[in-house]
């Protein structure tokens, strides 16, 4: 018998005991001119429905990539997927057609951008774009997707909606079209939103906006989210479980008070010590020494050995894989001990 | 460090309005919009005055009137007593040597068709007279040290830096002329989280090392409360509070300043169920049709009649300890809360 | 007080290990041992965007292929006689009962209407095309180069003039135009040619030169300088030219091909170069009545045209590869 597209995609809710979203062993890498880029080197994950999982780490440690890869939008080739595998309900994406994928993508897992100014089509209308969502994969009316548009634009509270469903995206603030492309995201009751670096272009005003706006739709609707971010302080303030990424691997996955309290990972360690904070008055900032790695060039062993104040010479030759701390913790460091304990207490 | 002589740079009633034209050949004027309206105040040597507000509150046009790369509507900017607003040619160049500036974006600041010696050595070939010509591969050597990056890469492009390396290049330009002001811009905004850091111990050091000021523009609060001894917030183009960073950032007394504060987030968890936090609404009024009165009477909680008929002055007011804008100010630790 | 405070190292250690990774580990290829002290006019070229422009050009079969054409033909320009022993200026060459010969060995490319060995005249001929090409190019990208950089930077009143300047010439048909100049001067030589295409070009230079010298001028870098304290000669030389220059490059290396075929253009014309001096497009205008009788003595200037019209293309088509600043 042959199979439909409906057949191998995933009931809608969820079957019980499986996370909703696990991302499993995943590697992408990119050919460029250079040379093969490993943006990604085995990365593991899951998500369960209304948890917020927060991706944590700098420019090129694969963060995004990662979830470019979960939305399946990687444009490929110059990227590959050698190896891995991502599962929504059970189900692996990688092994989907084009088709089903187009099925899951944007009605089932959803994703919000950094810039939404260049995420939004600047020739048509707020209202024609959110109504889209519905017109496309809910063959809805253009007035009925129009209406839908407005209800959408309401619940993300941009004031006077039905006034302004006819406006172009740079007739709003960033604010405004941030909030618009979460009403895009949202449309179709997504299970699972991705937000890369959501409130990064906004001031930080606008950013508790954006952010508590975020908490109150996962709220309401349960969906899962998976917060990319470099910014420590939103992780602080909305995560529930935290994965930090450095050179394309996850070095420590905690929830998000263990990871506060007692990180335990050097990397991890690092950054919370290097940021300025806005309620105390420290003298020194730690500086975490060197610069991220090469991604053309990795270090061998460990990728953040070049700069790691607990360097041990095995740290040279080996990698470390991500040591179970305990049922819910991991760090991929062979001195995770070392670093717990350093951390007072 | 406690600002101890007298100020070296006195800035007053700074106003800068850029027309809104209309037309190509006929162009005539429509409004203005005002980016920076009435500014004031003092830096001494050695200090760092932060500059934190939201985009479009005119801080970055404030620095390029410092600079004088803008000429303000009116004003002054006093410098050492001179006034660099009105001073031109020889003058101006000379006046330049004392004010410098470090800017956002390392990937633009740099010319990337010059070198690292020539970026660095720019100033003295533009300043003949702060170094002889023998003098200056020497003196960009020494520089290049100075912000920790290796001398032996003077003959290296912009582009085979990382983005960190390439600020430390930016900051060696600012500092070829021995300034004793230097203007940072959202000087680590554009740097990863890691890099941040090194930045900004590297230009606490220097500060130590050469007793410079700075004038430090961010619209991140927890950086410019780690490296401010003063604090300035900026709402539509004026400070609506002025004071040092212990009074600013625990007894904030601007209902913006509170707002601004609790909005920061927290790098730390405990306790986030219980933190009350400050939510403005809407979005700030454009700077070419202020609000009357206090500007930031539309977003308000606390506005009441007055606000909307008589402007607050920057001023001292009961119960407080530092310079705020506005009539019913108050006191109130939003950081510490919760 | 933090309840989060550095472990491991010091600060004072920290500072001085970050210096001391920036050096080695920042940059990878930089060799991890401390570099010998360089002497100056030893030291390896550093990598500027020209030297990497060179170094992806020659990786490039295109720029190969047109190098090596171009090449050919500059040295066929400058001596003809190294191709051809024939030296078809002598008018005793041609025998006129030699007429339309068909190729041979003894007449590579047959003989046209007079006699005239036709090999030896398409050699002869490359050197007007090349001349025409070259000059036309390099006066109008310093022409219209100059002007564009001036009213890019200087805006305003400066810019509005020469902008709505070139607006008229743009109006004006290239080879129509470059007919009615001749017809006014009334010989037609390579210099006159060179004039009448240079009048109607430099507007497409100029505008390329104000767009390019107004984005670098809005770059951070010239606003850097603008705060040391920097003259406009300076900015505009330092700092805006050499960002602003690259675009003018790759469509001079364009055009020039372009001006090549209008030079044959306006030879078959007739107003062009005159006999007895030679040119690709006077002897496909000679050969054409004749074209069923004797095919050669226009074929093969039509190919050496098109060959030398497509290698200048082709080499800009390489060059704006390289320089493409999207691409770097």
């Amino acid at each position: 018998m042959k199979k439909t597209a409906t057949d191998v995609l995933p009931a809608e809710g969820g079957l019980g005991n499986d996370p909703l979203l696990s991302v499993e062993d995943l590697h992408v890498e990119f050919a460029t001119r250079a040379g093969l880029v490993k943006a990604v080197n085995g990365v593991s994950y899951t998500l369960s429905a209304g948890e917020t999982l927060a991706v944590l780490g700098e420019s090129g440690s694969g963060k995004s990539v990662t979830a470019q890869a979960i939305m399946g939008i990687l444009d490929m080739p110059p990227a590959r997927i050698p190896k891995g595998a991502i599962r929504f309900q059970g189900t692996d994406l990688l092994k989907l057609s084009e088709e089903a994928r187009t099925q899951i993508r944007g009605r089932r897992i959803a994703m919000i951008f950094q810039d939404a100014l260049s995420a939004l089509n600047p020739v048509f209308t707020v209202g024609w774009q959110i109504g889209e969502m519905f017109r496309v994969h809910q063959g809805m009316s253009k007035r009925d997707a129009e209406k839908k548009a407005v209800e959408l634009m309401d619940r993300v509270r941009i004031p006077a909606a039905k006034q302004r469903v006819h406006d172009f995206p740079h007739q709003f603030s960033g604010g405004m079209r941030q909030r618009i492309m979460i009403a895009m995201s949202i449309a179709l009751d997504p299970e699972v939103l991705i937000a890369d670096e959501p409130t990064t272009a906004l001031d930080v005003t606008v950013q508790a906006q954006i952010m508590e706006l975020l908490a109150e739709l996962q709220r309401e609707s349960n969906m899962g989210l998976i917060l990319i971010t470099h910014d420590l302080g939103v992780v602080a303030d909305v995560a529930d479980k935290i994965a930090v990424m450095y050179g394309g691997r996850i070095v420590e996955n905690a929830p998000v008070h263990d990871i506060y309290r007692r990180p335990a990972h050097p990397y991890t360690k690092g950054l919370l010590e290097s940021i300025p904070r806005v309620d105390l008055k420290g003298q020194d900032l730690y500086a975490i020494k060197g610069l991220p790695p090469n991604l053309l060039d990795m270090p061998t062993g460990c990728a953040f050995h070049p700069r790691c104040p607990y360097r041990q010479d095995n740290c040279v030759t080996s990698v470390p894989e991500l040591y179970e701390i305990d049922p819910n913790r991991s760090s991929a460091c062979h001195y995770w001990r070392e670093v717990l304990d350093g951390t007072d207490e | 460090m406690a600002p101890t002589s007298e100020a070296i740079l006195k800035v007053r009633d700074l106003v800068k309005h850029f027309p809104l034209t209309q037309g190509i050949v006929f162009k005539r004027q429509v409004g203005e919009i005002k980016a920076v309206d009435g500014v004031s105040f003092d830096l001494h040597r050695g200090e760092t005055l932060g500059v934190v507000g939201e985009s479009g509150c005119g801080k970055s046009t404030l620095a390029k009137v410092l600079m004088a790369l803008e000429k303000p509507t009116s004003g002054s900017v006093m410098i050492n007593g001179k006034d660099m607003a009105k001073a031109r040619g020889g003058d101006l160049k000379r006046m330049r040597r004392n004010v410098q500036m470090v800017m956002q974006d390392p990937y633009t600041s740099l010319n990337p068709r010059m070198t690292v010696g020539d970026i660095i050595g720019e100033p003295y070939e533009i300043h003949t007279e702060v170094a002889p010509k023998g003098d200056r591969r020497r003196k960009v050597q020494e520089l290049l040290e100075v912000v920790g990056l290796n001398p032996d890469h003077i003959n290296r492009y912009p582009h085979q830096f990382s983005g960190g390396q390439r600020q430390r290049i930016g900051i060696a330009r600012g500092l070829a002329l021995q300034p004793e002001i230097i203007i940072c811009d959202e000087p680590v905004s554009a740097l990863d989280v890691s890099i941040q850091a090194q930045v900004i111990n590297l230009l606490e050091r220097l500060q130590n090392e050469f007793n410079l000021a700075y004038i430090f523009i961010a619209h991140d609060l927890s950086v410019v409360r780690h490296i401010s001894d003063r604090v300035g917030v900026m709402y539509l183009g004026k400070f609506v509070e002025l004071g040092k960073d212990t009074a600013i950032y625990d007894q904030p007394a601007h209902p913006y300043t509170q707002a601004l504060l609790s909005a920061v987030p927290v790098p730390d968890p405990e306790g986030r169920e219980q933190r009350e936090r400050i939510i403005l609404q809407g979005d700030p009024p454009s700077p070419a049709n202020p609000p009357s009165g206090c500007r930031f009477r539309t977003r308000c909680w606390k506005a009441q009649e007055i606000c909307a008929t008589e402007e607050p002055l920057l001023q001292i007011r009961p119960g407080t300890s530092h310079e705020s804008a506005c009539h019913f100010a108050e006191a109130q630790d939003v950081v510490h809360a919760g | 007080m933090s309840d989060i405070r550095p472990v491991g190292p010091t600060r004072a250690e920290t500072e001085q290990d970050a210096a001391e990774q920036v050096m080695t580990v920042g940059v990878p290829e930089t060799p991890l041992t401390v570099e010998p002290e360089r002497k100056p006019g030893k030291q390896a070229r550093p990598a500027s965007l020209w030297n990497d422009a060179w170094y992806d050009l020659r990786r490039r079969p295109l720029f190969v292929l047109s190098a090596v054409l171009i090449a050919i033909l500059l040295v066929m320009a400058v001596f003809p006689g190294l191709f051809s022993r024939v030296n078809p200026m002598d008018a005793t060459t041609c025998v006129l009962s030699n007429a339309r010969q068909a190729p041979s060995s003894v007449h590579w490319f047959g003989t046209d209407n007079l006699g005239c060995d036709v090999y030896a005249r398409t050699i002869y001929g490359a050197r007007n095309s090349i001349v025409v090409g070259v000059s036309t190019t390099i006066v109008t990208a310093l022409f219209g180069g100059l002007l564009g950089l001036i009213a890019g930077f200087k805006s305003g009143a400066t810019d509005t003039v020469l902008s709505r300047t070139t607006e008229i010439f743009f109006a004006i048909p290239q080879i129509l135009g470059a007919l009615l100049i001749l017809s006014v001067f009334g010989t037609g030589n390579v210099w006159t040619i060179m004039l009448a295409l240079s009048v109607l070009a430099w507007p497409m230079t100029f505008r390329i030169m104000r767009a390019a010298v107004i984005t670098a001028k809005n770059q951070d870098y010239v606003i850097a300088a603008r705060a040391l304290g920097a003259g406009s000669g300076r900015i505009m030389f330092r700092h805006i030219l050499p960002n602003a220059v690259a675009p003018v490059i790759v469509i001079a290396t364009i055009n020039l091909g372009g001006f090549i075929a209008a030079e044959a253009a306006l030879s078959f014309l007739g107003v062009g170069i005159q006999s007895p001096d030679i040119s690709w497009g006077l002897m496909i205008d000679s050969a054409r009545d004749r074209f069923l009788e004797a095919f050669a003595p226009l074929l093969f200037p039509a190919l050496f045209l098109s060959i030398t019209v497509l290698a200048f293309i082709m080499l800009g088509d390489a060059v704006r590869d390289a320089l493409d600043p999207k691409l770097r």
